[in-house]
């Protein structure tokens, strides 16, 4: 099926004053709860701390329900709603503003964001329900709503990056939300560094853009540049330009387009489809130290991709995020904050598109992730942690999509993704609630007699999941797996690669079945067989009091109708994704998302290869199922021990999670641990031996000033005394009081005066 | 008649000495207010030469005269105070009314 | 006369000595040529009035080193006369007649017996013999050397504009109109002057009595 290309001109807006309602009213409720919380739950309950912050992402959820149907109610080339605040600031002929912009792109995500989130929220009303710190859980839940609404409604990098960092911070204080264990806490920090790591990526990216936006790195030779550009002068701040209509006044105008350095999404994307401003031409041609800098840039920006949705090599956050409350597993690494890599990808993928070797070290970092996790996935006995991994294949899937340029399928695998596994986390930690606080599925099974409901929603997602076409996964990724394989331009180092497109379908097939195999077994050892836990005890977070009893339980109503409103997701959904081969016409999802994102050549394959293609995935994830169900149903089966005895060191390495945790300790920490050592020391011993020094010296100061004062200046003062004293005493001897005592002294003063008359005269 | 001024002046000076003398030397009070006695005279004597020899009229001559009038006044009024130091201390020597020592 | 000591005996001895070359002088130098040759001045200028001067002014300064030096009070109240009345005698010769009346009236006549009352009146007591008699003796001298050459040099070098006398000539005239003319202030000032010290001397010197206060 071929995409027409759509003939993209710049963006018409429509303005919309309320959309700042939208991030406002999480931010209201993060507020208000953290402010005054902890005496509202003294004072009224808990019911005053959830009500006010499920009412924030409720009401957060009506008012973008609002903007969707203003959206529709639009022409689709023009759906593109924008919210102006304010002017962050003007320099030059940059001007950012802090504005929202709703197009058909961020409508999904923050739909997905607020109606999921809602749901999470009300889930965790029941599952939080023993925590004394309830406020400030609902706080940092609303807290990361507000952070992620900004990231997805921003329409500068400036916004998106505030949102970015947002979540990074929302995240570290939901994962080190029981602080006072020290393997929590390290995990928030591990999330927050690795983070760090991609978040430098990402800035170099932007930065690098930038620049080129500029015109930096022109080739000398042949290439004259438009009349627009003079490349020194344009990064100069131009005297003068202190407002918005300042700096846009100073830039020159091609069929409307403003061109020149910016960092709003929608101006940047003006610039570059619309053909007349050369902007396209500029940029493809500009290199950096002999590379392609469209390249760089896509890379360094997927860098920032790879620590925030967790791909290899900086996705070892996410599996230690697991000591986070289930909730914000499901919420934060599963359906929303892991995902805002691949939302900038399809946001920017007018770039992306330009540069084949950043599409093709996009996708293929992603089907290297994919399949990676899912093997790791395999052996693991934290149903939590088989989660997190499978998280991670997933995303590796997304970006395989985005990657290759079937955009509007990496989102839609978003979409999927965020029901399915929303559903899966929720399950689990319903499970978890209800065998006591206890994660290890060794110690599970037979639930599905004790939790029917947890059961049916959890099979539902593990349908979705493996892809079989009754559910919403299948849709999402055969759309994937299909478009990788027929890509023909992507690149790795400049020259297109036709054989790259393909080697990542079958990378992403594989990682299919294995998916497929992980989550059945996940399954069929916690809810099928014999409990295995009739100890009773949980050794889950230690919070909370177990119920005493030996036997799990369902879980209160809270918690069984999210799930059961999340599976039904999960099945409704694949409707948005029906495939033209199907139907005849293109799915709705895509006809829904095509104004926004960037067109993009594939091969064409013939009707034959689709369907062949479709029961490949199929049979993909039945041969995982039932692989899964020999193994592991009922937990009869002797085969998995064997297997693992006779592969044990294999079996070792992969249930180690291939050491990698180890090697970046390594590799990473030791170094950093060790020059903050030495940088201690040097501050001990040098800055404050030099700091010790100079009060040493005062003090000697003071102690010379001192002894002078005692004795010196002592000495003085009580010689002045003493001397006065002395003259007194031998002046006193005048007063004889004797009448001719004074006469002689008189007559001798008279004489003096005489004979001074006579000398002097 | 024909004796220099100077002669004069060398008697009055050396009178106004010998009562300086007197004045600082003697012990008894009634001894120095003798001493006061010569060396009025001793200036007195110097008026009266000089009125003569330089001019003046009767100036110096009047001068001593009341030099004479408060000679004895003066007189009188010390002499009083003595016999009341007298009186109250037993003693009229110079050397003992140091009450205004140090 | 006690005991004769040798120094009182030598300064007899001394004084008689100096009286005889006094007088032998005296004759030699005025009374022979005088005899001779009448009052009036002889060639070297030394007649009857020059010898008179030197006579009168050796009893004033004998008398005046009485009251300076001579230990007993009563001995130097009698030098103080001697002294006295050279003094007056010495204004005659300056043909200040009235002075000298008055000097000896007033001066001898008052304020001698005023001291000499005083002498008596307070003598009960021996007189204090000085304590470092020669400290005492010694610093009369020492002032006297300090002083009396100086005034006497100034009085011998000083060019004065002095004239040569006019004739000897009585004065109360002149002095009588002179105090109620020009001296009129004075005179009434130095007459309350008497009167305070009148009415002072008694008060100061009357003996207190204890009623009173």
């Amino acid at each position: 099926m071929e995409h027409a290309a759509h003939a993209l001109g710049p963006v018409p807006v429509t303005s919309a004053g309320y959309l700042w309602l939208i991030p406002f009213l999480p931010l209201l409720g993060a507020a208000v709860n953290g402010l005054v919380g902890w005496k509202l739950q003294r004072v009224l309950g808990k019911r005053a701390v959830h009500w006010i912050a499920v009412a924030a992402v409720a009401a957060s959820f009506a008012v973008s329900v609002c903007a969707f149907v203003q959206l529709l109610g639009l022409p689709p080339e023009a759906r593109h709603l924008q919210d102006t605040l304010w002017n962050l600031f003007t320099a030059g002929r940059l001007s950012v503003d802090f504005a929202f912009a709703l197009d058909p792109l961020s409508m999904t995500m923050v739909l997905v964001i607020t109606g999921i989130g809602a749901l999470i929220h009300v889930f965790s009303i029941g599952y939080m329900a023993d925590e004394p710190a309830y406020w400030r859980f609902f706080c940092y839940l609303n807290l990361f709503v507000f952070a992620m609404l900004l990231l997805v409604m921003g329409d500068s990098f400036a916004v998106m990056f505030f949102g970015w960092e947002g979540v990074g911070l929302a995240s570290y204080l939901l994962i080190a939300f029981w602080y006072q264990d020290p393997e929590k806490a390290a995990a928030g920090m591990k999330a927050f560094v690795v983070n760090r790591f991609g978040d430098f990526g990402f800035l170099l990216g932007v930065l690098l853009l930038f620049w080129a936006l500029g015109g930096a790195w022109q080739p000398r030779a042949d290439r004259p540049l438009r009349p627009e550009y003079r490349p020194a002068a344009e990064l100069n701040a131009v005297a003068g330009a202190s407002t918005r209509a300042e700096a846009l006044a100073l830039a020159p105008r091609v069929e409307g387009v403003a061109i020149g350095p910016t960092l709003s999404f929608r101006e940047l994307r003006d610039q570059i489809t619309v053909e007349a401003t050369g902007v396209r031409e500029r940029l493809a041609g500009a290199t950096l130290w002999g590379l392609p800098v469209l390249a760089l840039v896509g890379i360094l920006l997927f860098v920032g991709a790879m620590g925030k949705s967790a791909q290899l090599p900086l996705y070892v956050w996410l599996p230690d995020a697991m000591a986070g409350p289930t909730p914000v597993s499901a919420l934060i690494h599963a359906a929303t904050m892991v995902t805002a890599g691949v939302y900038m990808v399809a946001r920017l993928g007018f770039l992306f598109a330009l540069s084949p070797s950043a599409m093709g070290w996009v996708a293929s970092v992603g089907a290297l992730t994919a399949i990676f996790a899912a093997s790791i996935g395999f052996f693991q006995h934290d149903i939590k942690k088989v989660l997190a991994y499978s998280t991670v294949s997933q995303l590796g899937f997304m970006f395989i999509g985005v990657g290759v340029g079937a955009y509007w399928a990496g989102v839609y695998h978003l979409v999927t993704h965020a029901f399915f596994k929303a559903t899966l986390f929720l399950g689990s930690g319903s499970v978890i609630l209800g065998c006591h606080h206890e994660q290890d599925m060794r110690k599970m099974g037979g639930l599905a007699r004790h939790m029917p409901i947890t059961r049916w929603t959890y099979l539902v997602a593990c349908v979705a999941i493996a892809g079989f076409p009754v559910a919403n996964g299948f849709y999402s990724k055969d759309e994937i797996l299909w478009k990788a394989f027929t890509s023909r331009h992507l690149a790795l180092f400049g020259a297109p690669l036709p054989w790259l497109g393909p080697a990542i379908y079958l990378l992403g097939i594989v990682a299919a079945t294995g998916t497929a195999f992980y989550m059945y077994r996940s399954y069929y050892m916690t809810f099928t067989g014999t409990y295995r836990g009739a100890d009773g005890h949980g050794h889950g977070q230690g919070h909370g009091a177990g119920h005493g009893h030996g036997t799990p339980h369902e879980s209160p109503r809270t918690v069984t109708w999210v799930l059961a409103a999340l599976a039904a997701g999960s099945v409704l959904t694949l409707l948005l994704g029906l495939p033209a081969l199907w139907t005849g016409s293109e799915p709705l999802f895509e006809r829904w998302l095509a104004p926004v994102l960037a067109p993009v050549a594939f091969a064409h394959g013939s009707h034959a290869q689709e369907w062949l293609f479709q029961g490949l995935g199929v049979a993909a994830a039945t041969a995982g199922w039932l692989g899964a169900r020999a193994l592991y149903r009922d937990a009869r089966s002797p085969v998995p021990a064997q297997l693992r005895d006779r592969f044990h060191r294999a079996w070792k390495v992969v249930y180690h999670k291939y050491y990698v945790d180890e090697l970046y300790a390594w590799v990473v920490l030791r170094p950093a641990v060790r020059l903050a050592k030495v940088l201690a020391w040097f501050d001990a011993h040098l800055l404050d031996g030099l700091v010790n020094l100079v009060g040493g010296i005062a003090r000697l100061f003071a102690a010379i000033s001192d002894v002078i004062d005692r004795y010196a200046v002592d000495w003085a003062v009580n010689a002045v005394a003493g001397v006065t004293a002395a003259a007194g005493r031998s002046l006193r001897r005048v007063q004889t009081g004797r009448i001719q005592t004074y006469l002689y002294g008189a007559l001798g003063g008279a004489l003096a005066v005489v004979l001074l008359n006579f000398l002097l005269s | 008649m024909s004796i220099p001024l100077p002669h004069f002046l060398v008697v009055g000076a050396l009178l106004f000495a010998l009562g300086l003398v007197t004045v600082a030397t003697r012990r008894n009070a009634v001894g120095v207010l003798m001493g006061v006695e010569l060396i009025l005279n001793g200036a007195n004597v110097n008026f009266v030469a000089f009125e003569r020899y330089v001019g003046g009229g009767v100036s110096g001559q009047v001068f001593a005269l009341f030099v004479i009038v408060l000679a004895a006044a003066e007189a009188a009024v010390g002499l009083a105070i003595v016999l009341a130091v007298f009186q109250l201390s037993r003693s009229i020597d110079v050397r003992q009314a140091d009450l205004l020592r140090e | 006369m006690n005991a004769l000591n040798v120094r009182t005996l030598a300064a007899w001895a001394a004084g008689s000595a100096l009286v005889v070359v006094f007088l032998a002088g005296m004759y030699a130098l005025a009374v022979a040529p005088a005899a001779r040759d009448g009052l009036a001045a002889g060639p070297g200028g030394f007649g009857l009035p020059e010898l008179l001067f030197y006579l009168l002014s050796a009893v004033t300064l004998a008398g005046a080193a009485a009251v300076a030096f001579v230990r007993n009070i009563l001995h130097s109240a009698v030098g103080l006369l001697a002294a006295l009345l050279g003094a007056g005698s010495l204004y005659v010769l300056l043909s200040a007649d009235f002075v000298a009346v008055t000097q000896l009236l007033v001066y001898v006549g008052g304020v001698l017996v005023l001291v000499l009352f005083a002498v008596m009146l307070t003598s009960r007591i021996t007189e204090v013999t000085v304590s470092n008699r020669s400290f005492g003796l010694f610093g009369g001298l020492l002032l006297l050397v300090a002083a009396a050459p100086v005034l006497v040099t100034v009085a011998l070098v000083t060019p004065w504009p002095a004239a040569p006398p006019g004739p000897l000539a009585p004065s109360t005239a002149a002095i009588g109109d002179g105090l109620l003319t020009r001296w009129l202030l004075p005179f009434e000032v130095a007459s309350l002057i008497l009167l305070a010290t009148l009415v002072g001397a008694v008060a100061i010197a009357r003996k207190e009595l204890k009623s009173d206060d």
